[in-house]
């Protein structure tokens, strides 16, 4: 959210390793807050400066290292976007999978951190299922390689830990991707509804009929009409839902599945069905998907981005509890998300000028965070929990549970200089409990 | 020998957390024992209190539309699929069974996965949330039962290949995939090193590749998926069609083709899959697209590392040999360093399994 804004003590443009190396080393000794920074699009605030630290940009690390076609692999810098490795395998057949829609701007650095998913994880995974190792700098400024070209690594799974640990455990200075073929061919199938249950009940029947597209994605009314005034994507406008299905693969596998899965809309009661005809169109029915947020950002002064997970049974249960409390609290929602997955983007809308309705945006962000909790779910799929979601983490752990955490954030980093007072609340008990500014504190 | 009867499903958590505090109380160790198939291979040996689990074992919950399923650690593997398959789905990583007697914490733990790994991932990659029991009798849960969750670190993961060292598995979640509706098996005849090129060449190509390895001059290609995308592939690609294929790959994944039958060291390479073959150390069994390799022998352990660190990657003893020796790969000081403060965050007295993946760990 914009409301979280901070100034740091210094911000370091890095170009090298060793000169990250270096800021890191003099951090230490200095005990000085780090907060690493790849492209600024996290979505959980972060990357967001410590009033008494460095913040260390890794944007001018921007190299594509090495591509690998034999063995599918590209070796990268961290402030390489994300679809700059896509573009730069394609002329070779292959492509990175992971497609977050901050795609064009988000770093490769920033992914590995966050985890972050996109609307093709549902067949093709997270970024942890699609990372072979990297080159990570300790606290200290020591120098680690985690995980190998092969499958796996001796010891503890380092990469495990370090994929999506938002900056607090290490330094991630280099990552070597897997890459995956192109499909022959994909296509999506858009099917409109009439109502967000009769949708969220189509998403449960492909997967039960042992399909598993390549990407589900739902849109409820205020996202299709904002997205479509922004991108003229074709999307039915009068619709209360739509979901947008890609199936890619080999022509008669694609063939055969579109057919399968425009039928199984209609049986469930889409009001609308669309096979895109060509790679033109289906990159315009995503075009609307990906540019969502930004289109939701024209109508409305601030929005604040949810980002919980659900069972798929309980999709059409949490939006319309949705539907009530934007009522409750007076703010309109848009919902564009990752139906497939369970991962839920609500986008409350609301004015920062006005603090009342900051304070109703964040409560009514609280409940529906609580509510995921409570069917199943958990308080973040993708976005990762930075500052936003560190009161919320009390609702998924218990004191146990985060405690376990900690000592984990403290075998990495002794001091909490790593993007202190992020991720995992730090609980009182800790001596080394780094005074944050009064307005970030927390029980 | 009277035939044991078979084990009822039950929760026997309290019984090992207690289990567990006594040994903590009188500065035990344990050695955490689930179906006992993988006890003498993988890790070094580990002399502690059995703490056996077997008998803390059944579904919790499966919900096949979720694509999810928890179970107890202590469940044979052969009762989840048995209950995956019908539904029409099954564990996409292909675990081997070892006579039915592996357990879902113990593959869990070993990150054993089967032929099809490179293309439907690990049970690493599979694991969605774990409770376990830390070295403080902590019972605690991480991940979850949905597909995509960010919050904490990501300490189901971590386990995988952790061999019960951070903690003992008590219950698994895991992502569950529909069965394919075909499978068929291609083989061509070549030699090592055109293997490893051709097998990734055509891993590079959009087809549904879901098994390659080569053994005495063949290659063998399985494709899986819809019945259309393996018939399309099976007219380009051309090839001897095997005929009960089924067999082979079961054999390989349960390690019973006649290359295993040698009972002595066996080595286990981990490499990048286009690594040049090396024919110094013996009959190789090339595996998961070139990036798992067997070998056979006696070798000096610091050779075989040299050369799988030229090959992008690391050995390790997976059976028979020296196991009070190390097994695994060294690591350098700052590995060692990290890995051990971790351990420690875990089991600060060091109680669960000691020095089963080193002998400093
Ligand atoms: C319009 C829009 C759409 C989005 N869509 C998606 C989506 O579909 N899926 C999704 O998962 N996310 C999405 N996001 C969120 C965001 O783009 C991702 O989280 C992305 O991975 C962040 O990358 P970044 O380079 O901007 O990282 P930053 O925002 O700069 O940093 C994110 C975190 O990573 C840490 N970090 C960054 N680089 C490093 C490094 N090299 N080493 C250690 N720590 C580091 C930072 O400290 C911070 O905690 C979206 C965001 C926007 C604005």
């Amino acid at each position: 959210m914009t409301l979280y804004s901070e100034l740091p003590l210094l911000v370091v443009l890095p170009e090298t390793v060793e000169q990250v190396q270096h800021v890191l080393r003099i951090c230490h000794e200095l005990n000085v807050p780090v907060v690493a920074r790849g492209a600024g699009t996290g979505l959980s605030a972060g990357a967001m400066p410590h009033p008494e630290g460095i913040l260390l940009c890794l944007s001018k690390l921007d190299q594509i290292l090495d591509i690998d076609i034999l063995a599918r692999t590209a070796r990268a810098q961290p402030g390489v976007s994300n679809l700059s490795i896509s573009d730069a395998a394609a002329e070779h057949g292959l492509y990175y999978a992971p497609d977050p829609s901050s795609q064009i701007a988000c770093t490769i650095g920033g992914n590995v951190s966050e985890n972050s998913g996109g609307v093709h994880c549902l067949k093709y995974g997270l970024t942890v299922h699609n990372i072979l190792s990297l080159e990570v700098l300790t606290v200290e400024g020591e120098k680690l390689t985690i995980g190998s070209m092969g499958l796996d690594s001796p010891g503890y799974d380092l990469m495990a830990l370090l994929t999506g640990s938002e900056g607090l455990l290490g330094i991630i200075t280099e990552v070597t991707v897997r890459l995956l073929p192109l499909p022959e061919l994909a296509q999506v199938i858009m099917a409109g509804f009439n109502n967000v249950s009769t949708a969220g009940n189509a998403v449960g029947a492909i997967i039960a009929e042992g399909i598993i597209p390549a990407g589900l994605e739902m849109m409820d009314r205020l996202a299709i009409q904002a997205a479509e005034d922004f991108a003229q994507a074709g999307y039915p406008r009068e619709a209360a839902a739509i979901l947008l299905c890609e199936v890619d693969g080999t022509s008669e596998e694609v063939a055969q599945h579109t057919q399968k899965i425009a039928r199984l809309f209609e049986q469930h009661g889409a009001t609308s069905v669309t096979i895109s005809r060509d790679e033109t169109q289906r990159a315009l029915l995503w075009k609307g998907r990906k540019a969502a947020f930004p289109a939701i950002g024209r109508i409305s002064p601030d929005y604040y981005c949810m980002d919980g997970t659900i069972p798929r049974s309980q999709l059409s249960f949490v939006l319309n509890e949705i539907y009530r409390l934007s009522e409750q609290y007076a703010l309109p929602v848009a919902n564009v998300f990752h139906a497939g997955d369970g991962n839920l983007h609500p986008l409350i809308m609301f004015d920062a000028s006005d603090s009342t309705a900051i304070h109703r945006a964040e409560e009514f962000g609280a409940k529906i965070l609580e509510l995921s909790v409570r069917v199943g779910g958990c308080i973040t799929g993708e976005h990762g929990v930075g500052i936003e979601k560190l009161s919320q983490m009390t609702n998924q752990f218990t004191a146990q549970e985060l405690l376990q955490l900690e000592d984990i954030k403290h075998a990495f980093d002794p001091a909490l200089n790593l993007n202190p007072g992020k991720g995992i609340p730090i609980l009182k008990r800790c001596q080394e409990y780094r005074a944050l500014p009064a307005r970030h504190q927390h029980d | 020998m009277t035939e044991r009867p078979p084990l009822q499903n039950q929760d026997r958590s309290e019984h090992i957390i207690n289990a567990l505090q006594q040994a903590r109380d009188a500065r035990n160790s344990v050695y955490i024992k689930g179906g006992g198939s993988k006890q003498h291979l993988i890790g070094r040996n580990c002399n502690g209190t059995i703490l056996d689990i077997s008998g803390h074992r059944g579904i919790v919950d499966y919900q096949p539309q979720e694509l999810v399923i928890t179970a107890r650690a202590g469940t044979p593997l052969v009762d989840i699929i048995a209950a995956l398959e019908n539904e029409g789905q099954s564990l996409s990583f292909e675990p081997p069974l070892f006579s039915g007697i592996a357990t879902l914490g113990g593959t869990l733990a070993c990150n054993l996965s089967g032929p099809a790994r490179p293309w439907s991932g690990s049970i690493r990659d599979m694991v969605l949330g774990v409770r376990l029991i830390n070295g403080k009798c902590e019972q605690l849960n991480f991940g979850g039962k949905v597909i995509k969750n960010v919050a904490g670190y990501d300490v189901p993961r971590l386990q995988a290949g952790a061999l019960g060292t951070l903690g003992v598995l008590c219950e698994v979640s895991l992502k569950v995939l529909p069965r394919a509706n075909k499978t068929l098996t291609l083989c061509y005849d070549m030699s090592a090193q055109e293997a490893v090129q051709y097998m990734n060449q055509k891993a590079g190509q959009p087809k549904p590749l879901s098994g390659a390895f080569w053994l005495d001059g063949r290659v063998y290609m399985r494709l899986s998926g819809a019945t259309s995308a393996v018939d399309s592939t099976v007219k380009q690609w051309g090839g001897e069609i095997l005929a009960s294929d089924e067999t082979l790959w079961r054999q390989l994944r349960e390690m019973t083709l006649p290359f295993f039958d040698d009972q002595g060291a066996l080595w286990r390479f981990s490499v990048q899959s286009s690594a040049k073959v090396r024919h110094d150390f013996g009959t190789t069994l090339i595996d998961w697209c070139g990036a798992q390799r067997w070998v056979h022998g006696d070798h000096a352990g610091e050779v075989l590392q040299q050369a799988a660190a030229e090959a992008g990657g690391h050995v390790s003893l997976f059976r028979g040999g020296d196991r009070n020796a190390e097994v695994r790969a060294p690591l350098n000081s700052v590995e060692q360093v990290l890995q051990q403060r971790l351990k420690k965050s875990f089991d600060p007295d060091g109680i669960l399994n000691p020095g089963r993946l080193y002998s400093w760990l």
